[in-house]
């Protein structure tokens, strides 16, 4: 939190149209983000540019004089040739062309000093726009620990543009950074730029500019280089990465308890005192068995999820998730996937609907399109709640790997990699079938190997935070409330009905048939049908419904008395397999244009999820 | 490095990422089942499929820094 002093600042309320806006460009792995949360903090807007679906991150910057700068941070591009999506719309914004976004005032270029020949290529074309632009030099801190300089006053007169040598993550040199956004933002010098859609000369050009800069190259990260023979040996690799794996999910499952406990117990204690300050009334009853009894149960999964996403920005930001993509590509290869699939199906694991959007990287139809259609089998954060309740309610903890992981870690793991296994079946079936191609080339940089910062992952956690809250407050109230309702009337004397005659039972018990091969009573059926606004709904739900039932009754002591442990293992693979998400289906069809895919997708999916319950009910035993 | 052997669209992306003509091209890792490979070209690490690396044509240079060539 040294965000150079900012904070101390006088606030001025500026008039938000007269903030000047400024863009940050620069190729993946340059440190954008860093940069972007650095100035930003928590005061960040994620939305949609509208028309497309490309994440528009936009924030504001309180600089020491005072004032206020509005930050746009554009998808990283490696060229402004627009070839993909993301690369089409930073093209469009820097031109001022658009939708939702007026045309930058100025423009920061980021590049990896550590890279810069490569990186000054790519600034080339975005200093040939003529707008008023600084180009940051990030990671000054590494070029200098592996021996490596560059003199900026020099560079900066190459380019005509001023630069400044910093290091976003700890905010060191970043005083011309601020300087650039407070003062004039002047044009650039002109300077003669190579043609900007050819990229040898693009690369001979900044190799020159570098020369002249006095650019010395650092030495190869050697400490990656180390940590990469280990983490890629043909033994070792593996095996680390299953560890990896392994610690993960007993982490989520055994350091997640207390925390779990905590906010269980805060939505116990603040619902038994409504229930003594309130009056006996339908609005208590909707309060306590609606909102408590349907949102608390949901919120109680809050630490697991973040702790999860805790996890995932640790792999990610210390560059181990390329390592990962490495190791799992050749299993991807076998499935007819190309690498590119790989970065989407990962962010799959928090969510379907960025991860489809994320499939626009990649280029060719036919595999994108293929993408889209497995990722909702990867299990993505909204069915850890479901899980966690069942496994916890069905199975009992015990060692299976000495003392490193016990039984309910390891079913857990077995239901991630049955979604897996689950998506890359589909994606062969798919390339083997209706979507035939030959894949576009693997190509994965690799960045050196990071610690990652307690701001950057902090950030993370605050996002994920406000997601997944803002579901429980909108998505899973809306639906309990409704369910509640259903399930209050019609009213008998005065009085809400027998839960089995209220409209919500009445519903339940006509679907029954269709889930009773499966194990389910008509209760877990109006949990699948309102879990189809989203996965963790119906946890929600069965509080609510059992909540009505009986108040003292916990929900795990209820499912235990309704469920065989067939019937629970069939729920388990049910929702592994169904696409239980409206918000997937909507994007499916926006992304694919049209409601083909989406249905198609919906059946099957639906079909294989109903078919592996049924069979794991009917060979298990109980 | 010589040329590179493939689409035009491909082929941008290869040189954006450091594959360009004239460009040194170093062997530096496999992954643990030998494919892809990870190659240090223009001081950054790219990994690629031994299908894509076949497409690019080198020059060996010394035998030291030699990779396979088509």
């Amino acid at each position: 939190m040294s965000a150079a002093g900012c904070r101390d600042a006088p606030t001025v309320v500026a008039d938000p149209s007269k903030r000047r806006l400024v863009a940050l460009v620069g190729p993946p792995n340059c440190g954008k983000s860093t940069l972007f949360n650095h100035l930003t903090g928590m005061r960040q807007k994620v939305a949609n540019y509208p028309g497309v679906t490309v994440e528009k991150r936009t924030g504001v910057a309180r600089l020491p004089g005072g004032s206020e700068v509005e930050l746009v941070d554009l998808p990283g591009v490696y060229s402004m040739a627009p070839q993909s999506e993301d690369e089409r719309i930073s093209h469009d914004v820097l031109l001022g062309k658009a939708d939702g976004l007026r045309r930058p005032d100025g423009v920061v270029i980021i590049l990896d000093s550590t890279n810069l020949g490569r990186h000054l290529a790519a600034a080339a074309p975005i200093i040939g726009l003529g707008m008023p632009v600084l180009v940051a030099l990030n990671m000054a801190d590494d070029l200098k620990q592996r021996g490596g300089s560059v003199d900026p006053v020099e560079l900066s007169k190459r380019l005509g543009a001023p630069t400044a040598l910093m290091s976003a993550r700890t905010g060191e040199g970043i005083e011309p950074l601020v300087e650039f956004l407070e003062g004039s933002l002047g044009l650039p010098a002109p300077v003669e730029l190579p043609v900007i859609q050819d990229v040898p000369q693009c690369r001979a050009w900044a190799s020159e500019i570098g020369a002249r800069a006095g650019y010395r190259a650092p030495a190869p990260p050697i400490w990656t280089r180390r940590f990469d023979r280990v983490f890629l040996h043909p033994v070792a690799g593996p095996l680390i990465f299953m560890a990896v794996v392994v610690a993960v999910f007993q982490t989520i499952f055994t350091a997640a308890v207390p925390l779990m406990d905590a906010v269980q117990e805060a939505v116990a204690i603040s619902g038994g005192w409504i229930e003594q300050t309130m009056p006996e009334s339908m609005l208590r009853s909707l309060l306590i068995e609606g909102v408590w009894g349907g949102v608390g149960s949901v919120v109680v999964f809050l630490p697991q999820i973040l702790l999860l996403f805790l996890f995932i920005g640790v792999l990610e930001d210390s560059g181990y998730l390329a390592r990962a993509a490495l190791i799992a590509d050749r299993t991807m290869a076998r499935a007819g996937l190309q690498g590119k699939s790989f970065i989407p199906l990962l962010s799959a694991y928090a969510c379907a609907v960025p991860a489809i959007l994320a499939a626009r990287t990649i280029e060719n139809q036919r595999d994108r399109t293929a993408t889209i259609l497995i990722a909702p089998f990867m299990t993505c954060s909204a069915r850890l709640p479901v899980y966690t309740l069942i496994i916890a309610a069905f199975i009992p903890e015990r060692p299976v790997l000495g003392q490193v992981m016990g039984t309910r870690a390891a079913t857990m793991i077995g239901l991630y990699v049955l979604g897996f296994v689950a998506a890359l079946a589909t994606a062969k079936l798919l390339k083997s079938s209706i979507l035939k191609s030959r894949g576009t080339p693997f190509m994965l940089e690799l960045p050196p190997y990071r610690l990652p910062t307690l701001r950057g992952l902090g950030l993370r956690l605050l996002d994920r935070a406000k997601v997944f809250l803002r579901r429980a407050g909108t998505i899973i109230l809306g639906t309990t409330v409704v369910l509640w309702m259903l399930a209050s009337v019609p009213l008998q004397d005065g009085a809400p009905p027998p839960i089995e005659d209220s409209f919500a039972g009445v519903l339940g018990r006509t679907i029954e048939p269709l889930v009773e091969p499966l194990g389910f009573n008509w209760k877990i059926g109006i949990g699948l049908i309102t879990s189809l606004a989203a996965r963790e709904v119906i946890v929600g739900t069965l509080g609510t419904i059992y909540g009505m039932e009986d108040d003292e009754e916990s929900l795990q002591a209820a499912l235990q008395r309704d469920l065989s442990f067939g019937g629970a293992v069939a729920l388990l693979v049910f929702f592994a397999f169904a696409m239980q998400c409206m918000s997937t289906v909507a994007v499916v069809r926006r992304e694919t244009a049209g409601w083909k895919w989406p249905a198609l997708q919906f059946a099957y999916m639906t079909s294989v999820a109903w078919i592996c319950a049924f069979l794991a009910k009917q060979l298990l035993p109980g | 490095m010589e040329r590179l052997d493939l689409p035009e669209a491909d082929a941008r992306r290869l040189m954006e990422l450091g594959f360009v003509p004239g460009h040194r091209v170093v062997f530096a890792n496999r992954s643990p089942f030998g494919d892809p490979r990870v190659y240090q070209v223009d001081g950054a690490e790219v990994a690629l499929r031994r299908d894509t690396a076949l497409h690019i044509v080198l020059r060996a240079v010394d035998a030291a820094a030699t990779d396979r060539q088509r």
